[in-house]
């Protein structure tokens, strides 16, 4: 059991860490609240359709921004899902970068929409990488026959 | 002649044989000779008989065997052979024909068998004929009955049928007491009282025709109202009742001899029977102008009726005719009824346009008349409340004794003015119905004691006693308006202190038993049991001057004091029991004065209406902070929502928030989708109002226009991650129910649906 009480302990700390880093915020602790017994995987489902919705719109605001003509409109729009889903989630930083996206949209700023793009893209890599490793610990507490410890604020 | 001696005598003893046969022999030819004779006589009679052939052949058949019996007569004794020759010649001869005869019946006798049949066949037939004929003659007899009644019917139909049952449809369309008919008599000088409707009175009442009111009615064809009293009314025993209109219209009478064919007949012969109509009795009925129309219309139809009758041959008026005239007279009365009420409906229409014209008019007034109130309460609140906070400061500061008096007052007055302003707000809102209670749940024990806190100083002042008493039974935390609530307890309380000189006051809450709720003073106040409610009693006894008996239902009227007050503490003003009974009332309770006079103290007790709250079950997870107070425990299990949202993962994200809080949730992407799925099993509606491609506030207004027509239509609840309050505006305007902003946590929501579910709308969502 030493394994387990080693594996919870990382766990905790990983976690802790990206609450303290903003990676994560409240809405991510709700969100494990909404896990019970009739739905054990649903912090995972949200997180993969967020995943899937993220690379789409990433994928799409690049092809936008890269027109000869930019339709400040769609990126726009696009960028205002992505705050969406993002806030849903509770990828906090992630949330901000689109704020600031989208103040540059208003602004018709292609440099800036472009700079906020890469920006996006990178703090999307980072947060995944994170959640990603988030569920493989607790994978590995799981297998090891323990429990998942609850974070509380 | 010689015989031969050779003979014996023909007549030998043992010749008794021969002796037979020739005797026999001899009977035989006779009657072979005699049977031909008898056919031949016999045929020759009848005149039918188609075989004369064969009757030749048998005749000669039977002729011939008689004759070789004959001729057998001779061959007994000693005969020549002359005798034996024609002896044999006949014999030859009848085998011959009797060969030829019994060849010839092969032929005949099926003949004659088949003329057997036909004969029976014939027989049959000749039968069958006559029954038939018997049937015919039967059915015919029928019918000649059937024609004789109906002529007899027929030939009763005549006027007086007519009339009679003209009297009758009458009576019953208009629901007349009574209905006569009075006939001129032979003579032309007198009305004789032929038919009435209820067979009250004795036929044969007679009047003279020259009465100045049935001249009245005679000398026009429209139904004129006459006098009760008249004779021609007087059909009824007099004294007991308050009779009913009455209207008499002439009735034309004609006699055959009185037109010309296809001529519609000048009235030269002016016989006019008289119908007199007597509405009910004690009733308030008045004769109608449609009723008149259709009065004078039958009474027009009747000697149009007569008319066709003499027509057609007067006694053949079928029924129907007849009927169908007076029923076309009651259609034209029933189409001008009709026609009334097509009339009235548009007015009541017009009208109810008018109304709700009205009524929309005097919402907006009393909504920018609320709004002016309230720009002007915030505008005077402003100074005063300036006024009363630098007052204060100035009473901390050194003055005079006269100073000190003179910035006492200024705060006392200040205080007044703000109270009294706030006071005119209130009410105001509480007369047109535009107050609503803020419920939440409030501490009720801290409430009372907060109250008493505030006068304490005052009542120590006038060396006056307070006295708290809470029943144990009294739980202590309450749903309900707790800024209101302890309005109305202040002012209770502040009313007994300030009409109490010596004593005090003593304060008493408890929770009110059911026979206790029924207050005899109110008979009209029944409060109702439910489990999360319950009724919370007051009691405020003063040792005070008391209220004379007779004052006491002026006392919560505005604006009247009951009694006049020149102390200088009696700043009362008379709008605060007023403000406290309404808004006891809004509490769906009572209040009360109880005193037994002058002199006697007073006791104010009021009931209101408060709710239960109940702890909610969090076991299982970690609470994220504790809710205030308590939170009211819902059962959310089944209920069934919608959510809308076109981004998938805030979807899938209030879609696990609704489940896990146990909700039954469609989840859509789409306005249009939304708009076909809600239905009436649902309950609310969560719209992400932050989509860009769908408006949502088109959608709320679809989802309304779809549940227009009637009510339980599901709640509809913003979400927004937008905390503009543009937002909250337009959700308001196009009717949704609130509006809450994202994210939402578990608590959120479960508060949310909690209050939808109990009040619902939501108290101020944030």
């Amino acid at each position: 059991m030493e394994i387990v009480g080693q594996l919870q302990k990382q766990f905790v700390d990983f976690s802790t860490s990206l609450y303290g880093e903003g990676f994560l915020d409240e809405q991510y602790l709700q969100l494990q609240k909404l896990q019970d017994e009739s739905n054990p995987d649903f912090v995972c489902e949200v997180v993969s359709l967020f995943f899937d919705d993220s690379e789409k719109l990433l994928n799409n605001l690049a092809t936008a921004l890269q027109q000869q003509v930019v339709d400040f409109k769609q990126v726009d729009a696009h960028v205002h899902q992505f705050k969406g889903s993002s806030s849903s989630i509770g990828a906090q930083r992630v949330k901000n970068m689109c704020v600031a996206f989208r103040n540059f949209c208003e602004e018709k700023n292609l440099d800036g929409c472009l700079r906020c793009l890469q920006q996006l893209n990178h703090e999307y890599f980072l947060v995944k990488n994170k959640l990603e490793t988030l569920f493989r610990l607790e994978r590995q507490i799981v297998e090891a026959g323990g429990t998942v410890p609850v974070i509380v604020a | 002649m010689e015989y031969c001696n050779c003979f014996e005598s023909p007549w030998p003893a043992d010749e008794l044989l021969m002796k037979y046969q020739y005797v026999s022999d001899f009977f035989i030819a006779l009657a072979y000779f005699s049977i031909p004779l008898e056919i031949i006589y016999f045929v020759k009679k009848s005149a039918v008989f188609p075989y004369r052939w064969v009757l030749v052949q048998f005749g000669a058949f039977i002729v011939l065997c008689g004759a070789t019996h004959l001729i057998n007569l001779w061959t007994f004794t000693m005969h020549t052979r002359t005798v034996a020759v024609v002896m044999t010649t006949a014999k030859v001869l009848t085998a011959v024909v009797s060969c030829a005869t019994a060849l010839l019946l092969v032929h005949i006798i099926p003949d004659l068998l088949s003329v057997k049949t036909r004969e029976l066949f014939l027989k049959n037939k000749a039968a069958e004929l006559d029954r038939e004929m018997g049937l015919i003659r039967t059915q015919e007899e029928t019918g000649r009955h059937v024609r004789m009644l109906t002529h007899e019917i027929r030939s009763t139909l005549d006027r007086h049928t007519i009339l009679k049952t003209t009297l009758l449809e009458l009576g019953r369309t208009l629901g007349l007491e009574e209905c006569a008919l009075w006939m001129p008599t032979r003579t032309g000088l007198e009305l004789n009282l032929s038919y009435t409707l209820r067979h009250q009175n004795p036929v044969g009442l007679t009047v003279p025709i020259q009465l100045p009111v049935i001249n009245q009615v005679f000398n026009t064809s429209r139904a004129v109202k006459i006098s009760p009293i008249s004779p021609v009314a007087r059909l009824r025993p007099a004294g007991q009742y308050m009779p009913g209109e009455v209207v008499a219209v002439r009735v034309p009478l004609l006699h055959l001899s009185n037109f010309q064919i296809h001529d519609w007949p000048e009235l030269s012969t002016k016989r006019y029977a008289l119908m007199v109509l007597m509405l009910p009795s004690d009733s308030a009925r008045q004769w109608h102008v449609h009723e008149l129309e259709l009065v004078e219309v039958v009474a027009d139809q009747i000697a149009k009726v007569q008319w066709y009758a003499s027509l057609l041959g007067a006694q053949n008026l079928s029924s129907l005719l007849d009927l169908g005239f007076i029923l076309v007279a009651v259609a034209l009365s029933h189409a001008a009824i009709l026609e009334e009420s097509m009339r009235a409906r548009d007015l009541l229409m017009e009208q109810n346009v008018a109304l709700d014209l009205a009524r929309r008019e005097a919402e907006m007034a009393v909504r920018a008349r609320n709004d002016f109130l309230a720009v002007m309460n915030h505008e005077m609140g402003t100074p005063i409340h300036a006024t009363i906070a630098l007052s204060s400061l100035l009473q901390e500061t050194e003055l005079s004794p006269e100073q000190r008096l003179m910035v006492e007052t200024i705060l006392k007055s200040s205080n007044l003015l703000a109270t009294l302003i706030n006071d005119v707000l209130d009410l105001s809102r509480l007369e047109d119905g535009s107050l609503q209670l803020e419920i939440e749940t409030f501490n009720l024990h801290s409430l009372f004691r907060e109250v008493l806190n505030l006068i304490k100083p005052i009542a120590a002042v006038k060396k006056l006693y307070v006295m708290l008493n809470l029943s144990p039974d009294l739980i202590e935390h309450a749903v309900g308006d707790e800024k209101r609530l302890m309005q109305v307890l202040l002012n209770v309380v502040g009313n007994a202190i300030k009409f109490t000189k010596e004593g005090g006051i003593s304060v008493s809450a408890s929770v009110a038993k059911p026979d206790s709720l029924r207050d005899p003073r109110a008979p009209d106040f029944f409060p109702t049991h439910s489990d999360n409610h319950f009724y919370l009693r007051v009691e405020v006894k003063d040792t005070g001057s008391g209220i004379n008996q007779l004052e006491i239902p002026k006392v919560f009227m505005k604006f009247v004091q009951s009694q006049p007050l020149a102390a200088k503490n009696s700043g009362g003003r008379g709008l605060g029991l007023a403000i406290c009974k309404r808004f006891v009332n809004l509490m769906e309770g009572h209040i009360w004065i109880e005193s037994e006079g002058l002199g006697r103290g007073s006791t104010v007790i009021f009931i209101v209406k408060l709710g239960i709250p109940a702890h909610l079950n969090e076991s299982k997870l970690p609470v994220l902070h504790k809710g205030p107070g308590n939170q009211v425990k819902f059962i959310f299990s089944g209920l069934k929502v919608v959510v809308m949202d076109d981004n998938s993962v805030g979807r899938t994200v209030t879609k696990g928030l609704l489940v896990h809080l146990g909700c039954d949730v469609l989840a859509v992407s789409s306005g249009d989708e939304c708009v076909r799925a809600v239905s009436y099993e649902h309950k609310a509606v969560f719209l992400d109002v932050s989509m860009a491609a769908v408006d949502s506030f088109e959608v709320a207004v679809r989802i309304r226009e779809k549940f227009a027509k009637r009510s339980g239509r599901p709640f509809i609840v913003a979400l927004t991650g937008n905390t503009d309050r543009m937002i909250k505006e337009n959700c308001r305007k196009v009717g949704m129910d609130g509006v809450i902003l994202k994210p939402v946590s578990v608590d959120k929501m479960r508060s949310v649906l909690s209050d939808l579910l109990e009040h619902g709308y939501l108290v101020e969502s944030q």
